[in-house]
């Protein structure tokens, strides 16, 4: 197990770094270039100081190397001078974001918490509804409670978060009133009251978001346990007299939960990419809108490293999965 | 002495087995039916439904409009008849659809059939499918569109281009499911008899690839290519929803969205009805592939 998960982490460098190419060099090699965004009537001497302290003034190669220094480098050390109070990263270049003129990473950690606070709660509620919709359907195949549940994946497969999202906001925050069409971010919980703001706030980016994640996450617990029902195993368990729940809740179910227990961990990066448009739509102030603004704004030190960001969850979880798929069947062995 | 003395029935189509359980499936037909209804709308629709030109003034008296029998679905705030742009919307969005899905159906099973095929290839083919995997697609196709779709609009014009683009920035980062599935049935196909017999009287590899082995992926690459226009549809939307899609004179069913949102309090109905067509399109789609599925399995079919 451990040969093999330091193989896989080994394996991943190359991956990142090839990633990491092909993210830089795609947003650099564009047209829509930093000099394009000073005015012509500015001087040319002047430009060229512009560029100059920008820093786009060298080659690629160089102004790549040097991405990667401070990526893996200095802003790891700053990191952890904020968090220890030390001073290794001092003067050392930072990544900076051509929009705001301050590090990337200060913007990342001052964004991440809205986006932590409504996507996560968003993929949890979207799991906890997903789960027992998915035992039951199985334990009751194509019974009403079954068939009802397949068309509300189907639905939840079919219908973009981006409509599911605008329908909630005309029906519950337009016409019933119920929510705030807008999440306010600068919101401080301090007491019940703000509590409570909070929450409404929070319900219909949480439920556009879970809903979506609960018609995937229902469907592969479901066909996981209907996998499992039919085993000798089960058929062992009623034959030694225990009552349904033990067996359904006890035996079926902790084995069925291993295959979901992975697609619950591979669809943890994609749920940062769907943040984007749910927290573009309700106004929530994370890192998916971050993203955006930067785009808008030709920000390419910004893109570049949320993109790559953005990969390195997804690789991240992809080897979580492997392991914990190794770890939780033991079938399954990777020496 | 005939087949029918000897009381055989003579053997049944493949295509005709597979028609019997696609039509047993009830889901898939409701999705045939609503698919076909959109797709006869979207392209047999504005050969009869062509409204008046308005003028300005009248255009301008005529804005925000509800449904009537004038303007069926209404009027959008510079006046123009929702019914009609619908229609319109409809045919980019469903070509954006069709043409993603081809580049990224050919392509997967272009890589899929050469790593199965090629064991020199199958480890360097893999590992690219899986860098592609790994990648941020929503952010990078956002980067791809925003960087690149002036200097396309230039060279190609801005409708062409920005077809040209998007459909091309989806259909390359949605090949790899298709090339994945692919090589697993190639690496299983090739082993068989038939296809060594074939190799043992000395065919090519392009030869027994044509003759063989494609013929015989198929099936899953059908089904691939079906839920993979539903994927497309919802990829292009996205991207007009977030304001980076197809300019407001070509508008796809997600531009009719985007465009709608400022105005949803007032006339939620500019929203709800693109979202409902895109809705729509991808259910359907995806209850035909469901369908496809069940009716090209052998072991299902016949059941």
């Amino acid at each position: 197990m451990l040969t093999f998960t330091l193989r896989r982490l080994l394996l991943a460098i190359p991956t990142l770094l090839l990633i990491s190419l092909v993210i830089f060099f795609l947003v650099d090699l564009a047209p829509g270039s930093p000099a394009s965004e000073i005015p012509l009537t500015v001087p040319p001497e002047v430009r060229a100081k512009i560029l100059e302290s920008l820093g786009v003034n060298q080659p690629v190669w160089v102004r790549y190397l040097l991405w990667l220094k401070q990526f893996f480098y200095v802003e790891p050390l700053n990191g952890i001078d904020a968090i220890f109070g030390t001073n290794y990263a001092e003067g050392m270049q930072r990544i900076i974001s051509y929009q705001s003129r301050s590090p990337v990473f200060g913007i990342i950690a001052d964004r991440i918490p809205q986006t932590l606070t409504v996507i996560g709660t968003a993929y949890l509620v979207g799991v906890l509804i997903a789960l027992p919709i998915g035992i039951y359907s199985a334990y009751r195949q194509y019974s009403l409670f079954d068939q009802l549940g397949t068309v509300f994946a189907m639905i939840g497969f079919s219908v973009p978060t981006f409509f599911t999202g605008t329908l909630f906001i005309i029906i519950f925050a337009v016409y019933l009133g119920w929510f705030p069409t807008k999440y306010d971010t600068t919101l401080n919980v301090t007491d019940w009251d703000s509590f409570v703001k909070q929450l409404r706030q929070m319900a219909m980016p949480v439920m556009v978001l879970g809903l979506a994640n609960a018609a995937a996450i229902s469907r592969y617990m479901r066909s996981s346990m209907l996998d499992n029902m039919g085993q000798d195993y089960v058929r062992t368990a009623r034959a030694k007299g225990m009552n349904e729940k033990v067996v359904v809740l006890k035996h079926v179910l902790r084995n069925s939960l291993i295959p979901v227990v992975t697609v619950i961990a591979l669809g943890i990066p994609s749920i940062f990419g769907g943040a984007i448009i749910t927290e573009n739509l309700f106004g929530v102030n994370g890192i998916g809108s971050a993203l955006i603004q930067a785009i808008h704004g030709n920000d390419l030190p910004m893109v570049q490293t949320l993109a790559f960001i953005f990969a390195i969850l997804i690789v991240l979880f992809n080897l979580i999965a492997d392991l914990l798929y190794g770890m939780l069947d033991p079938r399954i062995r990777y020496d | 002495m005939t087949d029918a003395s000897m009381g055989i029935a003579p053997p049944e189509s493949q295509f005709k087995a597979i028609w019997l359980q696609f039509i047993k499936h009830k889901g898939a037909m409701f999705g045939l039916i609503v698919l076909a209804t959109l797709i006869v709308l979207v392209v047999i629709g504005p050969l009869f439904w062509h409204p008046e030109k308005l003028k300005v003034v009248e255009a301008l008296k005529s804005k925000n409009l509800g449904p009537s029998l004038k303007f069926p679905l209404g009027t959008d705030h510079l006046g123009r008849d929702t019914l009609q742009r619908m229609m319109a919307a409809g045919k980019v969005s469903l070509a954006v659809g069709l043409v993603a899905m081809t580049i990224a159906i050919v392509f997967g099973t272009t890589v899929g059939v050469l790593a199965g095929y090629f064991k020199r290839l199958d480890g360097p083919l893999m590992r690219l499918t899986d860098m592609f995997l790994a990648l941020p697609l929503i952010p990078l196709l956002l980067v791809m569109v925003m960087l690149f779709r002036d200097r396309i609009a230039g060279i190609l014009g801005p409708e062409i281009g920005a077809f040209t683009l998007i459909v091309f920035a989806i259909g390359m980062t949605s090949w790899m499911q298709a090339a994945r599935i692919v090589r697993g049935e190639v690496l299983a196909l090739k082993e068989r008899e038939y296809v060594l017999a074939s190799r043992s009287i000395g065919t090519r590899p392009r030869r027994v690839i044509l003759r063989h082995i494609l013929p015989n992926v198929l099936s899953p690459v059908m089904v691939a290519a079906t839920l993979g226009v539903a994927e497309a549809i919802i990829t292009e939307s996205v991207l007009s929803f977030l304001g980076l899609g197809f300019p407001p004179d070509f508008p796809t069913w997600g531009r009719l969205l985007y465009e709608g949102l400022d105005y949803m309090q007032q006339y939620p109905a500019r929203v709800i009805f693109p979202g409902l067509a895109i809705s729509l399109t991808v259910l359907s789609v995806n209850l035909i592939g469901d369908g496809l599925r069940d009716a090209l399995d052998p072991r299902i079919r016949g059941r």
